[in-house]
This record gives C-alpha cells, sequence and structure tokens, in this order.
C-alpha cells in the first residue's frame, strides 16, 4: 500500500478534512496537480474546481472555488475558500444561485463590479453542479 | 421616608427591569454559544493561514511586494470595532477609548487619521468627537458572512495600495476590536494589518527549495489580499462574541443588582407595613381607654 501523509483542508467557516491520505489532486492555478507522499516544498494558488482525495478508508472529492495549497514534506494544506463533500452539496441552492446570477446577468446596465461578481457567482454554482452531476 | 404604596410601586418597577435584564442575559448567552462556535470554527484556517503567510514573509524580501513594504505613515486608517447595540458593560468604550488615543498618538506625526468604524456605537461616539470617517458599517454584524468581510478587507487593502501614489490612500492601517478571551472575560487590541509585518520565526530553518508556482510574486498576489479578508472575518467573528459575552456579564450582575435592590425594598415596606399596624393598634387601644 502506498505511503501516506496528512492532508487538512480548511475553510472560513471550518475543516473539511482532515485525516492521512495516499493521493491528492488539486486544481492548481497553473493546472490540476496531484501530490503524493514525501512531496518536494511547494505553494501554489487553487482555481475552482474539484480537490480529489485518495485515503485508505476510500476516495473523496470536494467542490472549491479557490484558495491556497501549502505542500510540505508530509503534510499538505488546502485553505479553501469553500470546500464541499459532493453528497453535501446543495443541489437546490446551487441550481437557486445560477438562476439569480443568470437573472443579474441578463439585466444590463448594471455596474462592472455587479457584472464581475455575478459571473463569478454564476461559475461556482456551474461548478458545484457539474460535480454534482445534476 | 417614602409611603408604603410608593415603595411597592417601587419594587414592582424593579422587578419589571429585573425580568428585562434576565431575558437580555440569556437571549445573549445564546447568541454567545452561536457565535463562539463560528468563532471556533473559523479558527483554523485563520491560524493556518497566518502560519503560511508568516513563513512566506520570512523567506522573501520584504520590497518584493507592497502590501510588505514599509512606508512613511503620513496618511493613517484604523478599522475600529464595536457593537450596533449598547447594554454591554464598557464594551464599547474601552474600544472607543483606546482608539482616540491611538487616534492622539498617531495625529503627532501623521497628516491625517481616518476611521472605517463597524458598529452604531464606535461610529455615534466618533462622529460625537469630529472623526473622519471613510466608510462605516451599521447592521452588519447582525448577519455575519464571510463576503461581508471580503468586501470590507478588499476596501482596505485597495486603500492602502493607492496610498502609494495618492493623498486619499493610507499608509498604515490598524484594527483595534474586542478580543474574546473567555466567556468572561474581553480585552482591547490594537493590531497592525498593514503593513503586514512579518511574524519571525524563531530557530526553525525553512526549506531553501520551495517551489512557487505559477512565481513568488503570483503567489504572494494571491496570498497577501487574502490575509486582509481573513484577517477582518476573524476580527469580526472575535468582537462577536466578546460582545455577547460581554452583553450576558452585564446584564447578569445588573440582574443581581436588582435582586438586592429588591430585597432592600422590601425590608423597608415591611418596616413601613410593621409601624403602620403599630399606629393603628395606638390608635384603636388609645380610642378604647379613653371610652373606659
Amino acid at each position: 500500500m502506498a505511503e501516506t501523509f496528512k492532508l487538512e483542508i480548511t475553510t472560513p467557516t471550518g475543516v473539511a478534512f482532515k485525516g492521512d491520505v495516499t493521493h491528492v489532486k488539486a486544481p492548481g492555478s497553473e493546472g490540476s496537480f496531484g501530490v503524493l507522499s514525501n512531496h518536494t516544498p511547494f505553494i501554489t494558488p487553487l482555481q475552482m474546481g474539484a480537490i480529489e482525495v485518495e485515503s485508505p478508508e476510500g476516495e473523496k472529492v470536494f467542490a472549491t472555488s479557490g484558495g491556497l495549497a501549502d505542500v510540505r514534506a508530509n503534510q499538505f494544506l488546502i485553505l479553501a475558500e469553500t470546500a464541499e463533500a459532493l453528497e453535501k452539496i446543495d443541489v437546490d441552492r446551487a441550481k437557486a444561485a445560477k438562476e439569480r446570477a443568470m437573472q443579474r446577468l441578463q439585466d444590463m446596465g448594471t455596474r462592472e463590479v455587479e457584472v464581475e461578481r455575478a459571473q463569478a457567482a454564476l461559475l461556482r454554482a456551474n461548478n458545484r453542479l457539474s460535480l454534482a452531476g445534476k | 421616608m417614602p409611603s408604603l404604596k410608593q415603595i411597592r410601586r417601587r419594587i414592582s418597577s424593579v422587578k419589571n427591569t429585573q425580568q428585562i435584564t434576565r431575558a437580555m442575559k440569556m437571549v445573549a448567552a445564546a447568541k454567545l454559544r452561536r457565535a463562539q462556535e463560528n468563532m471556533f470554527q473559523a479558527r483554523p484556517y485563520s491560524d493556518q493561514l497566518r502560519t503560511v503567510i508568516r513563513d512566506l514573509a520570512a523567506r522573501t524580501d520584504k520590497e518584493s511586494h507592497p502590501l510588505l513594504q514599509v512606508r512613511e505613515p503620513k496618511h493613517v486608517g484604523m478599522v475600529v470595532v464595536t457593537s450596533d447595540r449598547g447594554l454591554a458593560g464598557g464594551f464599547n468604550n474601552n474600544v472607543c477609548k483606546a482608539a482616540q488615543k491611538v487616534i492622539n498618538q498617531e495625529k503627532e506625526h501623521a497628516e491625517d487619521v481616518r476611521l472605517i468604524a463597524i458598529g452604531r456605537r464606535g461610529y455615534d461616539f466618533f462622529r460625537k468627537r469630529d472623526g473622519e470617517f471613510i466608510q462605516h458599517h451599521i447592521g452588519l454584524l447582525n448577519d455575519l458572512n464571510f463576503g461581508t468581510a471580503v468586501s470590507i478587507g478588499s476596501a482596505v487593502r485597495k486603500l492602502y495600495e493607492v496610498g502609494f501614489t495618492e493623498e486619499s490612500g493610507l499608509d498604515r492601517v490598524y484594527l483595534i476590536y474586542n478580543e474574546f478571551k473567555s466567556a468572561i472575560e474581553q480585552r482591547v487590541v490594537t493590531e497592525q494589518l498593514f503593513p503586514i509585518i512579518p511574524e519571525l520565526a524563531g530557530e526553525e530553518q525553512y526549506p531553501t527549495d520551495f517551489i512557487y508556482e505559477p512565481s513568488e510574486r503570483a503567489v504572494l498576489d494571491h496570498v497577501l489580499p487574502l490575509y486582509a479578508n481573513v484577517m477582518l472575518w476573524r476580527v469580526l467573528l472575535e468582537s462577536n462574541a466578546a460582545e455577547h459575552s460581554a452583553r450576558m456579564t452585564a446584564m447578569e450582575s445588573a440582574t443581581n443588582n436588582a435582586g438586592d435592590l429588591i430585597e432592600k425594598l422590601t425590608l423597608q415596606a415591611n418596616k413601613a407595613r410593621q409601624a403602620a399596624i403599630t399606629n393603628e393598634i395606638l390608635e384603636v387601644v388609645t380610642g378604647a381607654e379613653a371610652l373606659g
């Protein structure tokens, strides 16, 4: 069996995951990357996407809207803005958010900042929905 | 000496007040529990982010990022976190006084000191004292979410960034708030938000072969703004928990004081009643004697 290392995914609203894992795939800003144990120290921003975790207890997937990854020899910290386990994604809420964002994008004449925010909201909702497979 | 009727009226009024303070205490206790939970959930994130930043700052050159550079503080900004509502003991007053002190100190060398007031109490306090405001937020503590911390945090960061070239920006930013120490203790804390002070780590050696992707600068660009948002988020949660704990303590002692007062007044009422009875007996006896 593959060697394990410690993974911790924290968000501003709580710890999403903490435990020993064998392999982690995360959406780095320069593309997806995988981490095994004894990885060289490495730090990168994360973009929106999925964090895939393989551990002796099984696989787990988290939807994240971005954050920061800090890899040390046998410790991997993910500071995510949000991280939800797939089974915990609130599909209805994401759908509602998607509709709201689309509505706002349609109401033209909104300020640039608002358009940006609506687009970001739309992307987040789409990310959750596509991962949840709905 | 007030009449029996007056004393009784007084007792019932104090009892009413006591009921209110007791209810407020219980509400504060319930809110405190929630606020504390939120705070504990956010702690690992902000602690780890701080560790990461500290490591980063220790490894990188101080001049490599604007948010780390120290400049002469001509324009100072202060984020003062108070509550919207009073009746929380010294909670708001302590913060305001500490802030006033810092303002006075900074004014000795700075051209201007401007405020970002979070909470109605702080806003009112400095409005009466001709404080200059950049912005103020009222009602924000009722519905705390990370988004509000992000919007204030990025506003502050932008002000700091434009401070390099424009007079309207800021050269130094302080955070002043109540820290939640325990359910019965709060402490006023003044922290410097910008420029970021790298906390010098101890003996620990940092690996020099750290890989930054895509580049050191890009990582800093990503992390340092995040730091401001997370610091604000942490401070809002701390202050919120501290507010409820301060209110709980204040209302607890108010309830106790009301109890003491009721006891004293009851004693007085009993005395007055006894005096009235004695008086009546005396009258009856004197009347009977006069007849006999």
